[in-house]
């Protein structure tokens, strides 16, 4: 039904919003090679200088160490608690079954700050005091989700025949999940893994109440922005962020067929 | 019984055999063990602190010692709904919230018709990955990156100037905010509406010409009321997130851009008044229970 001058607006419409959602992003990595200290367009020159002081900032290091510690230990928890969770829903009717996938979706879905100081007021009042560990609780609790929708989705599509044949054939609980129900999930739960590291790695809300004296990488790149210094190491680091949480998506696109990355990376 | 003993077959699983014959004569007891670990952890920690959270607003604080007094009061609502401060920051954050999700449905709209109904499979499944994929950068970097053009020396007023325009200094203002709002969450409308367009059937729109309907009034009368659930389940992520955010008015916003998230995240932090804190983030919850209430009465959760 359109016309030939509507799809030319379609067109040039569309082509505009690209623009719009990529053109901030790749600014940012021309700024990374900015010679000048100041944040100014046109950048007067190229330089790699930022990169080598960022690699040699301590901060930057330690904040980069801490995030990684957090991302690795707050995706194993998430794996093993939204496997089980996924199993435990597949082919399994209850009522209030709806009622969990809810609750677990819960933390994507209301604003962060409120899981934030929801968490920041548990630990005050049970005499927790902030660590890494107070923010590993906190990513699990978001990431679970991820790792849950993942491998439910793949389960769901997976055919009950074979591991009911697995099973005729002699084959025990165990032997069925090694060698038939694991390589059926395990791109799936591989990029569920890595959706959960990518949102952790990224996630500054939640961290901010949970996090204490202790700076992630994102905790860093926030007080840096917020009061205007080292913004040439910003420009690296956050070019690195970029390119850490992009790639794993891209990948656990490719793994599970593009389904992977529409969990909304909220916060 | 011993000769039932006899019959039964050598079991093959070692020590795991009972149980295996255990969970196939009762499947719940399966699910009941496995869901046992996700659903604790999130009873304990998540729903105690949530649940937490909504009993300490009805606490106060000792104004010397600051420390929780666990005394039942609705003294933090009273001073919430009765000082115009908060009136003042409330109306703020919902009105840009408002704002940047009108402002993402007419962006959204045309091009997830093109993605949905002009491009081919194969462009449609680019742009798709194309609108994802700045969901997943960086939230800082995407706000970062609009300090850098909205800046003084920045890119808008080096093409503006090119241009022969007057710079437009919008950096630390509400407009900023709007903007980068808009920004950060566009990809959020597109999806949905892409999905409720692309399962828009066709026949519907060769019978509303059929019928003699123009291309203008068969978008009004037949694409628009089809799409709007996508709509309103996009508009849901737009304005609850904004609704709740606190880094982009920090980070963009100017001297009177405080949201609700602001003053809860001062109250956490220098303060200290979590009870207030507490009773402050009630507001977005009660903004969204309603905003819920009326998006799953025009069928946005379908279309989700």
């Amino acid at each position: 039904m359109e016309g030939p001058w509507t799809r030319l607006g379609l067109w040039a419409w569309s082509a505009l919003i690209l623009m719009f959602l990529f053109v901030p992003i790749l600014l940012i990595f021309f700024y990374a090679f900015n010679s000048s200290n100041i944040e100014s367009w046109p950048i007067p020159g190229l330089t790699l200088k930022w990169f080598t002081a960022t690699w040699n900032d301590d901060t930057v290091r330690t904040a980069l160490g801490l995030s990684l510690q957090v991302g690795l230990v707050a995706t194993a928890i998430a794996l093993a608690l939204g496997s089980c969770a996924a199993f435990a829903i597949h082919r399994t009717s209850f009522f209030g079954r709806e009622a969990v996938s809810l609750l677990f979706i819960l933390p994507l879905a209301l604003p962060g700050i409120i899981t934030g100081i929801a968490l920041n007021a548990f630990f005050s009042f049970s005499g927790v005091s902030l660590s890494i560990w107070t923010i590993v609780i906190g990513h699990t609790t978001f990431c679970i989700v991820v790792v849950y929708n993942n491998v439910l989705a793949r389960l769901r599509r997976t055919q009950g025949s074979l591991v009911e044949a697995a099973m005729d054939l002699g084959a025990n609980g165990f032997q069925t999940f090694r060698d038939i129900t694991l390589p059926l999930i395990s791109t799936s739960v591989v990029a569920g893994c890595m959706l959960a590291f990518a949102l952790s790695f990224d996630e500054v809300i939640v961290t901010t109440f949970t996090a204490g004296a202790q700076s992630t990488l994102p905790i860093w790149i926030f007080g840096q922005i917020r009061h205007g210094v080292l913004l040439p190491e910003v420009n690296v680091v956050v070019s690195f962020v970029i390119l850490v949480t992009i790639i794993p998506v891209v990948v656990a696109a490719r793994l599970t067929g593009g389904g992977a990355a529409r969990v909304p990376a909220a916060r | 019984m011993s000769v039932k003993a006899a019959r039964r077959p050598p079991s093959k699983g070692g020590g795991a055999a009972p149980f295996q014959a255990l969970f196939w004569r009762l499947p719940w007891l399966r699910a009941v063990l496995l869901l046992v670990p996700p659903l604790g952890w999130f009873v304990f920690v998540y729903l105690a602190a949530l649940g937490l959270l909504l009993i300490t607003a009805f606490w106060t604080i000792d104004p010397f010692t600051t420390q929780v007094v666990e005394s039942w009061n609705l003294d933090n609502f009273r001073i919430i709904l009765t000082d115009p401060t908060y009136w003042t920051i409330i109306g703020r954050t919902v009105l840009i919230a408002g704002l940047v999700t009108l402002t993402d449905a007419v962006l959204a709209f045309p091009f997830a018709y093109f993605m949905a109904r002009v491009a081919s499979r194969r462009v449609q499944t680019i742009l798709f990955a194309a609108v994802l994929l700045p969901l997943w950068a960086s939230y800082l970097a995407r706000v970062y990156a609009w300090i850098l053009i909205l800046n003084h020396d920045g890119v808008l007023n080096w093409s503006l100037q090119k241009v022969g325009l007057p710079a437009a200094n919008i950096g630390y203002t509400n407009v900023a905010m709007w903007l980068v709002f808009s920004y950060i969450w566009l990809p959020f409308m597109v999806i949905p509406v892409y999905t409720a367009l692309e399962r828009l059937p066709e026949s519907l729109l060769e019978a509303a010409a059929d019928l003699g309907a123009r291309r203008w009034r068969t978008v009004r009368d037949v694409v628009l009321p089809l799409v709007l659930p996508g709509v309103v389940a996009g508009s849901i992520f737009t304005f609850s997130l904004t609704l709740g955010d606190y880094i982009t008015p920090i980070l963009i916003g100017g001297a009177s851009s405080n949201f609700i998230g602001n003053v809860v995240y001062a109250n956490i932090g220098i303060a200290n008044n979590v009870p207030f804190a507490a009773a402050l983030t009630m507001v977005p919850v009660a903004v969204m229970t309603v905003y819920l209430t009326v998006a799953q009465r025009l069928g946005a959760f379908e279309a989700l």
